[in-house]
């Protein structure tokens, strides 16, 4: 059985860039300035805003949000990797900023970028995490093996890591992450970089280890990954947790569920009453003068309507575009932005 | 402590080292026996050093190749998988505290630095050729300076390691390891510096210099050498300190 994982009132401020935009790292060594030398200004980032969340012994938990949204961030925290500023996190009952190798244990960790041991090959990079674990020499000989089969790394499972493509980089550190049979695995970002095929295969790996009982925890921003994986999903903006649930619920919360984006060469007040007065309207949001987005309970079936109200108001209808209810228009309704913004 | 986990990470970096073993011994040991060769035999040959110049030479040597190949065994690997791609992380998700990640590679220093300065020895013995009158009087004490000389290059390596970035490492020669070769004592003992009062103070800071006053008052006692008692003591201070510091680092950048 898997175990669960909390995080209570998680808080992150960088005041350092974070590591993924850190340059060069070390002394900064700056010649030619004189003893009036400016005070550094102090740039702080807040990652993470008070986050809170539980999840379940054995279910697949996606982390959704655009990029910087603080996915990784929470990822981190909970890996032993980031030290959060503020809240707690604990992995089954250990916390994990105060037994950190019991915490270890317990994870696997895919992270965003391979940060395979390069100075190895891919069997012996199997091999020696294994060893890091304690594992007995026959033990990690047979899971290394077993791990390059089902990866499809045979052929190349005695050259060196370095020289292998992004794709089976990262399956070798999916291989690697399952080694020691974690009970709870963290992927983050997973499938990007992937070909649709390995894609597919990794979404079947991550569904047969759930099957075994396994907590999985996976950020991503993409939106059919994390409906067709996810049991449970928090979606996440600038810190902070947006909303919450599964997939079916989440996309059920959205008013009517359809989504249309229309463009109008101008879309005055009396337009937007009007296009909330046709039957099946929910809501009718416009943040410029030309767009309005409408949230109804149908889709085409709108379009005259729609015509109607826009020459009553006595404007051109430019572009209509219509979408399915879907994780990103639930996205669109409590952010105002597309998920790729 | 995890000692099945600590020594599964010096099995790795042995491994690695085992693999790099030709390209590694001519990083660390080509340029001091060409040292050797050139101020050893060809000057002293040709009538333009001493004989006596032989005995000087060999203990600073050996004190030079086993600072700066513990210094490249930590610090190197360091620099590289605490870089973007943070190879180091499988490591740290082991399950260890992240300090002792710094001892092992501590440790897988100091092995190098011991077999560099065990390779020395007897190289540079046979490219010195006759004239050179090594002394095995106290082998203990001997044995005292070298793993303090190994954990001294091998927490300077880790203290390196985690000071600088990618982009400095050219620096870091000309800046930290070319002036401690020329100022360590290694071609000249430090009672040579007589003459440059202000100097011969100055370069105290130079663990170089009681690695190679060290070594010359076990190995050629008959030449002017700092005492035993002041070497130990300055090498037990340095070596205290480089480790403290290198360890904090490590630890502030093992995690974000």
């Amino acid at each position: 059985m898997g175990i669960g994982i909390r995080i209570e009132d998680l808080r992150k401020v960088y005041d350092t860039p974070p590591p993924m935009a850190a340059r060069g790292a070390g002394f900064a060594w700056s010649p030619g300035r004189g003893a009036r030398r400016e005070p550094k200004k102090k740039t702080e980032v807040v990652a993470l805003d008070g986050i809170s969340l539980a999840i379940r012994p054995g279910e697949v938990f996606g982390l959704l949000g655009p990029n910087g949204a603080g996915k990784s961030t929470t990822i981190g925290i909970l890996t032993t990797r980031v030290k959060p500023t503020g809240g707690r996190a604990f992995i089954g009952d250990f916390d994990v900023w105060r037994e950190p190798v019991k915490a270890k244990r317990l994870i696997g960790v895919v992270p965003q970028r391979p940060n395979l041991d390069f100075a190895l090959t891919a069997r012996e990079i199997l091999l020696f995490h294994g060893a890091y674990f304690g594992q007995s020499v026959r033990e990690r000989t047979r899971r290394a093996g077993e791990l390059i089969e089902k990866f499809k790394l045979a052929d190349r499972a005695d050259h060196m890591a370095r020289t292998f493509s992004g794709g089976m980089m990262q399956r070798l550190s999916i291989a690697r992450a399952m080694m020691h049979d974690p009970e709870a695995l963290f992927l983050d970002e997973p499938s990007a970089g992937l070909d649709p095929q390995t894609r597919l295969l990794l979404w079947e790996i991550i569904r047969d280890y759930n099957r075994e009982g396994k907590t999985i925890v996976l950020t991503t921003h993409y939106m059919d990954e994390a409906d067709s994986l996810c049991q449970r999903l928090a979606i996440i903006d600038h810190g902070r947790i947006i909303a919450q649930g599964d997939p079916q619920e989440l996309k059920s919360s959205i008013p009517g569920g359809y989504l249309l984006r229309l463009r109008f060469d101008s879309a005055p007040e009396p337009l937007l009453e009007g296009l909330r007065a046709i039957e099946g309207v929910r809501e009718v949001h416009s943040s410029d003068h030309v767009a309005a987005d409408v949230y109804s309970d149908r889709g085409g079936s709108l379009i005259p309507a729609i015509v109607a109200a826009a020459q009553a108001a006595g404007v051109e209808l430019r572009d209509i575009h219509i979408e399915e209810p879907s994780l990103e228009t639930l996205f669109l309704h409590h952010t105002g932005r597309s998920l790729r913004d | 402590m995890n000692w099945k986990t600590f020594y599964a990470m010096l099995q790795r970096d042995g491994h690695v080292a085992r693999r790099n073993l030709l390209p590694m011994l001519l990083q660390n040991l080509l340029q001091p026996l060409l040292l050797v060769f050139v101020f050893g035999r060809v000057l002293t040959s040709s009538g333009m050093m001493r004989i006596g110049f032989k005995d000087v030479l060999l203990p600073g040597i050996m004190a030079m190749s086993m600072i700066l190949s513990g210094v490249q065994a930590v610090a190197m690997p360091l620099i590289t998988e605490f870089q973007f791609t943070r190879e180091i992380e499988d490591r740290l998700l082991a399950p260890m505290e992240n300090g002792w990640l710094a001892m092992e590679k501590v440790a897988a220093g100091m092995i190098q630095a011991l077999v560099a300065g065990m390779v020395v020895i007897p190289a540079a013995w046979l490219l010195l050729g006759s004239g050179v009158h090594l002394s095995m009087a106290h082998p203990l004490q001997f044995a005292a300076i070298c793993l303090l000389v190994a954990l001294c290059s091998a927490s300077g390596g880790l203290t390196l390691g985690c000071t600088i970035g990618q982009t400095q490492i050219g620096l870091m020669f000309s800046l930290v390891l070319a002036p401690m070769m020329m100022f360590g004592c290694a071609y000249y003992p430090w009672s040579a510096l007589a003459a440059f009062p202000g100097l011969q103070y100055a370069v105290l800071i130079n663990p170089l210099v009681y690695a190679s006053e060290g070594l010359r008052g076990v190995l050629v006692p008959q030449v002017p050498h700092i005492p035993a008692a002041v070497v130990l003591a300055a090498l037990v201070v340095i070596d205290a300190a480089l480790l403290t510091v290198g360890l904090d680092r490590f630890r502030k950048k093992a995690v974000s």
